[in-house]
């Protein structure tokens, strides 16, 4: 309502300007050929702008270059490794004491707000997270988890995108059999649920690392395929690829210098949402127990360690699940700004 | 349209077959051992390959084991799981305990879903909005296992007003829970998406129309926005059962009911890998899926009259225009 | 004062949009007498069509009506005299009441104006039972009837059929049949051919104008394009920026233009014996709106601005009794600035034409 009446105020101040005998002549020397409402602006340059404009977009952001840096610095700003189990020798009874399942152990704090030392034999030590029920530290796995969840969701998103986008691309632009063809090959793969991929390679696979990413290589590519097609279908009947074509370029050149560089952006945001499935898939692979293996970690593998013990340290479970439920909140705030800023709304009048 | 079903189902049923080979080799062709040979000499794995027809080529044996399954609707027997009892007895009852918790979880989620959705976009920027957005984020960036794992440790073991664990006696208080959980991601997908098609068709220039023709209220949402905005939901429903088969692994493992998904997990993450389990299960879900997949397809194709009433493509297009120039000459 | 339908005044209407407050409406009057057609002209983005839609009560949801009143008259359904005012009643009140039963609405675009799952008779129907408290048998028999004077060839047919399965102009004459069908008192055509093929557009022009004529209709045209209003309307409004820049009958708009935006407009008009070899454009693009405008929001775009243009706003200065237009150069004090001289040709030329033409009638 202000705003309301400070604009009918501002307007009558506009309206209230007697003009004089001397506004009336001519404006000349004026430049009236340049647009300015419309500056131009570089397609990419837009984007950015509306994309920093966009606050989800840039919190999602801010999350995880934070979590990527921690994911990189996080394990070494201990003595502890990832797989180490932190012990101290009792001179009392003469035996060596590990650290089992402790609960978050930070001296300095414990000192500014108790003002006393921890008396027990691990005051030196700091646990910012704890320790898992064999003494290992928990920030150190959990920040040694989210770079390997992190890794495996790069790699296998960035492989699908070249192996689904190339398909996608070449289905699309040839079309006629050659393209009802593939897209028979990925209606049969897409009627394969995860699962059954998961059942199968687990029967010849040893369960690690490798099962997780072969898993995720074989399903995630689709959607990606089915996104750079539409695309190609899209731009590939507008007219500069058909000047292209009248001067003579080459199938090889049209797919990848004249369509490519135009379906990135669409593509870029499929992976922003493929990430997090990706990190969920291993989450929920290692935790049903064929991802991850010990003492290897991820942020999967640490959730299943938490759940087992939930009921005595249900502390432990916290750290790795704020990890992946603020990667997966975060890739989707990225993804939905790129989505925005890609392809703005005009909004209704 | 019966001619559109027809193709679809023929579809269907050849991308079943193909899976179904597929699965069968690759579980039978590639390297690995069925049997925990530690613990068995050569000639005992001898005697239970010619046993389980091992030995035949391996088309035969696809020839049988497919002839098997369609003549006695049996799988064959589990090579390491519950003792090597045969498949089809100890399949019905783990389907039957997986399909009520998934079947529960299907209706939260979808019929939840809905109404949250319709009341979100009737009610743009309100209450229900707003609990609509927060709900899609937190389904988004809370894994469903995540959730069921708070749910357990908060209302069944700090506060026990829920079983710990699903038992068939007290079957619905049990299975509250585990539908619940099951159900989150799927509510909230259904939700959010029914949501944002509300409100792209009531700006759609056919429901101003409507509202110019003096259309409102129940009258306009029923008849013009909702079905309209309901066809594309149908598509995403597909997907999002998916994702409760997958997660119902997890929820059978946490709430300890057995389900198909425990045989799976069980069937891989045992000692010995259960080959047969393995594929029965893997045949047994894709079918699940594709049947889903196919239903829904008819279902979309019966909400949608420019998919039903289609008839050849043109030919209507073109006697149309042709009627339409001397019409108003 | 003759029988005014319609009278919007001094509407003035801001949409808030997340780039910010969008001032789309500033002071927009225009009258409309019985019986006669009144057409809106401006660019893309000027407002027209949100001015009608306010009249229809079917404004976006993120539109502030800040000030401004729209009166309508007609006789309710015991024959009474009525004068209300659209902005003050609620949105169901107009639903009932005017909506379709008085007021009707004829859409750009009839691929997407028509709900593609339901039946074009349904469609036809809803309106009729609602309103004239029809049975389902009498609706569809008036149904039939409309589509045959809506020229669809094999009315009871088409009745059974979805959207999807009819041309573009067919679609178009069902809008206008739905339009219609309860004998409405104002229609409002928001660019009911651009969407159409050239062919087309003139049956349909010429179809409205022949239900005007029959069943006695106001009408509204929203355009952009000048050759329909020169075919259909008594009297233009020019609308730039959110504003009627210059009003008067066809004649006035079309021989002696004063405000340089319609110029521009008469200019831009493609013609087959335009000497200059070259299309003329009116420089630039219209102002953003989520930016106040000062002054006259056509100087930017003008050669003819004055100095006093980007200082203040300028009022509606008369012309005759019924010719107003916003420009400083109708000031006393401004200097004499003629219309460019190739449009001053073109209008001779035009008058040439029309001359002969009504010596050969």
């Amino acid at each position: 309502m202000s705003r309301k009446n400070k604009k009918t105020v501002s307007e009558a101040a506009v309206n209230t300007y007697v003009p004089s005998a001397e506004d009336f002549v001519l404006d000349v020397n004026r430049d009236i050929t340049t647009d300015r409402n419309f500056a131009s602006q570089g397609f990419w340059k837009g984007v950015c702008t509306r994309f920093f404009k966009n606050t989800r977009a840039v919190i999602g952001l801010v999350i995880i270059v934070l979590i990527i840096i921690f994911a990189l610095i996080g394990p070494s700003l201990n003595q502890y490794g990832y797989s180490d189990i932190v012990s101290v020798y009792d001179e009392e009874t003469g035996k060596e004491i590990t650290a089992r399942s402790m609960p978050p152990h930070i001296p300095a704090l414990h000192k500014l707000f108790t003002g006393e030392d921890y008396d027990d034999l691990f005051a030196e030590h700091t646990f910012i997270f704890g320790t898992d029920s064999l003494g290992r530290d928990l920030w150190t796995r959990v920040w040694y988890g989210a770079r390997v969840s992190l890794l495996i969701a790069f790699v296998t998103i960035f492989i699908d995108m070249i192996v689904g986008m190339s398909f996608g691309l070449i289905s699309g632009f040839f079309g006629g059999v050659t393209d009802s063809f593939m897209q028979r090959f990925v209606e049969i793969a897409n009627s394969i649920p995860r699962l059954v991929i998961v059942g199968v390679l687990a029967t010849f696979m040893t369960k690690g690392i490798g099962l997780v990413i072969v898993a995720l290589l074989l399903t995630e590519w689709i959607g990606m395929s089915k996104i750079a097609r539409a695309e190609m279908l899209k731009i590939k009947n507008m007219e500069y690829i058909m000047a292209s074509r009248t001067l003579g370029a080459k199938s090889g050149r049209i797919i990848f210098k004249d369509v490519l560089p135009n379906t990135i952006g669409p593509i870029i945001t499929q992976m922003m949402f493929s990430i997090p499935t990706a990190i969920f898939t291993e989450a929920f692979l290692s935790f049903v127990g064929v991802g991850i293996m010990l003492p290897q970690c991820s942020v999967g593998s640490l959730i299943e360690d938490g759940f087992n013990n939930i009921t005595t340290l249900p502390y432990q479970i916290l750290p790795p699940i704020l990890v992946l439920a603020f990667l997966m909140l975060a890739f989707n705030f990225v993804g939905d700004g790129l989505r925005e800023a890609l392809a703005p709304r005009i909004e209704d009048m | 349209m019966a001619k559109y079903i027809f193709k679809r189902i023929i579809m269907a049923i050849v991308t079943l077959f193909i899976i179904t080979f597929l699965l069968f080799m690759l579980v039978r062709i590639m390297p690995g051992n069925p049997f925990p040979s530690e613990r068995m000499s050569a000639e005992a794995i001898e005697k239970k390959r010619a046993e389980m027809g091992l030995d035949k080529p391996i088309l035969v044996q696809f020839g049988d084991y497919i002839a098997n399954i369609v003549s006695t609707g049996s799988f064959g027997k589990g090579s390491s799981l519950y003792n090597g009892a045969p498949i089809a007895t100890v399949l019905p009852k783990a389907m039957g305990n997986s399909f009520k918790i998934g079947g529960i979880a299907i209706c939260f989620g979808v019929f939840i879903g809905l109404v949250l959705g319709i009341a979100a976009a009737l009610n743009r920027g309100k209450f229900w909005d707003v609990f609509c957005t927060v709900l899609s984020i937190i389904g988004v960036c809370i894994p469903s296992y995540v959730f069921m794992i708070f749910l357990q440790y908060f209302f069944a073991y700090k506060l026990p007003v829920f079983p710990f664990y699903f038992n068939n006696r007290q079957f619905f208080v049990s299975s509250i829970m585990p539908a619940l959980s099951l159900s989150l991601f799927s509510m909230s997908t259904v939700a959010r998406f029914t949501r944002n098609e509300m409100v792209e068709v009531m700006d759609s220039d056919y429901v101003l129309l409507a509202e110019s023709k003096g259309m409102y209220g129940t009258k306009l949402v029923t008849r013009h926005i909702l079905r309209n905005a309901l066809i594309p939901i149908v598509t995403v429903i597909a997907p999002l059962i998916v994702d409760l088969l997958t997660g119902a692994l997890v929820v059978e493992k946490i709430y300890g009911i057995n389900g198909i998904g425990k045989l799976m997990v069980d069937a891989i993450t045992g000692e010995g890998i259960d080959y047969n389990y393995v594929l029965a299960l893997g045949i047994l879900y894709s079918t699940l899926y594709i049947g889903i997949m196919l239903l829904l397809d008819i279902v979309y194709c019966l909400l949608d009259p420019r998919i039903r009433v289609t008839e050849k493509k043109g030919k209507r297009r073109r006697e149309a225009e042709k009627k339409e120039a001397p019409a108003a000459a | 004062m003759a029988d005014k339908i319609l009278e919007i005044r001094n509407l003035d209407i801001t949409f808030t949009t997340s780039a910010g407050p969008v001032h789309a409406i500033r002071g927009v009057n225009i009258d409309l007498e019985r019986g006669e057609t009144v057409a809106v002209v401006g660019e893309s983005g000027s407002g027209k069509s949100v001015v009608m839609k306010t009249a229809m009560g079917i404004l976006a949801g993120n539109a502030i009506i800040n000030s401004g009143e729209i009166i309508f008259r007609y006789k309710d359904d015991k024959g009474n005299a009525q004068e209300i005012d659209i902005l003050k009643k609620d949105k169901k009140w107009i639903r009932k009441n005017i909506n379709g039963k008085k007021i009707a609405m004829i859409f750009q675009d009839p691929m997407t104006s028509l709900d593609p799952t339901m039946t074009i008779g349904k469609q036809l129907m809803e309106g009729m039972i609602m309103h004239m408290g029809l049975n389902r048998q009498q609706a569809a028999e008036r149904a039939v009837q409309l589509l045959g004077e809506v020229g669809i060839t094999d009315p009871a047919k088409r009745m059974k059929q979805y959207p999807h399965q009819l041309s573009g102009g067919m679609r178009q004459r069902i809008v206008i049949a739905i339009a219609i069908s309860c004998n409405p008192d104002l229609l409002i055509c928001d660019e009911p051919t651009t969407a159409l093929d050239v062919t087309i557009q003139a049956k349909i022009l010429e179809l409205i104008k022949k239900l005007q004529e029959d069943h006695g209709i106001s009408v509204i045209y929203i355009t952009h394009d000048l050759g329909v209003v020169a075919k259909v309307a008594d009297y233009v409004n020019v609308m730039y920026a959110g504003k009627i820049v210059e009003v008067g009958n066809i004649e006035e708009i079309f021989y002696e233009p004063k405000h340089p935006y319609t110029w521009g407009l008469l200019s831009a008009m493609p013609d087959l014996e335009t000497d200059d070899s070259r299309l003329y454009t009116i420089p630039g693009s219209p102002p953003n709106l989520l930016h106040a405008v000062t002054g006259d929001a056509f100087a930017p775009r003008n050669q003819f601005a004055l100095k006093v243009d980007s200082l203040a706003e300028p009022p509606m200065f008369k012309v005759s009794e019924t010719h107003y237009a916003a420009t400083w150069l109708l000031d006393p004090r401004a200097p004499e600035v003629k219309m460019p001289e190739e449009l001053q040709k073109r209008i001779a030329r035009m008058l040439k034409e029309a001359k002969s033409d009504a010596g050969q009638l």
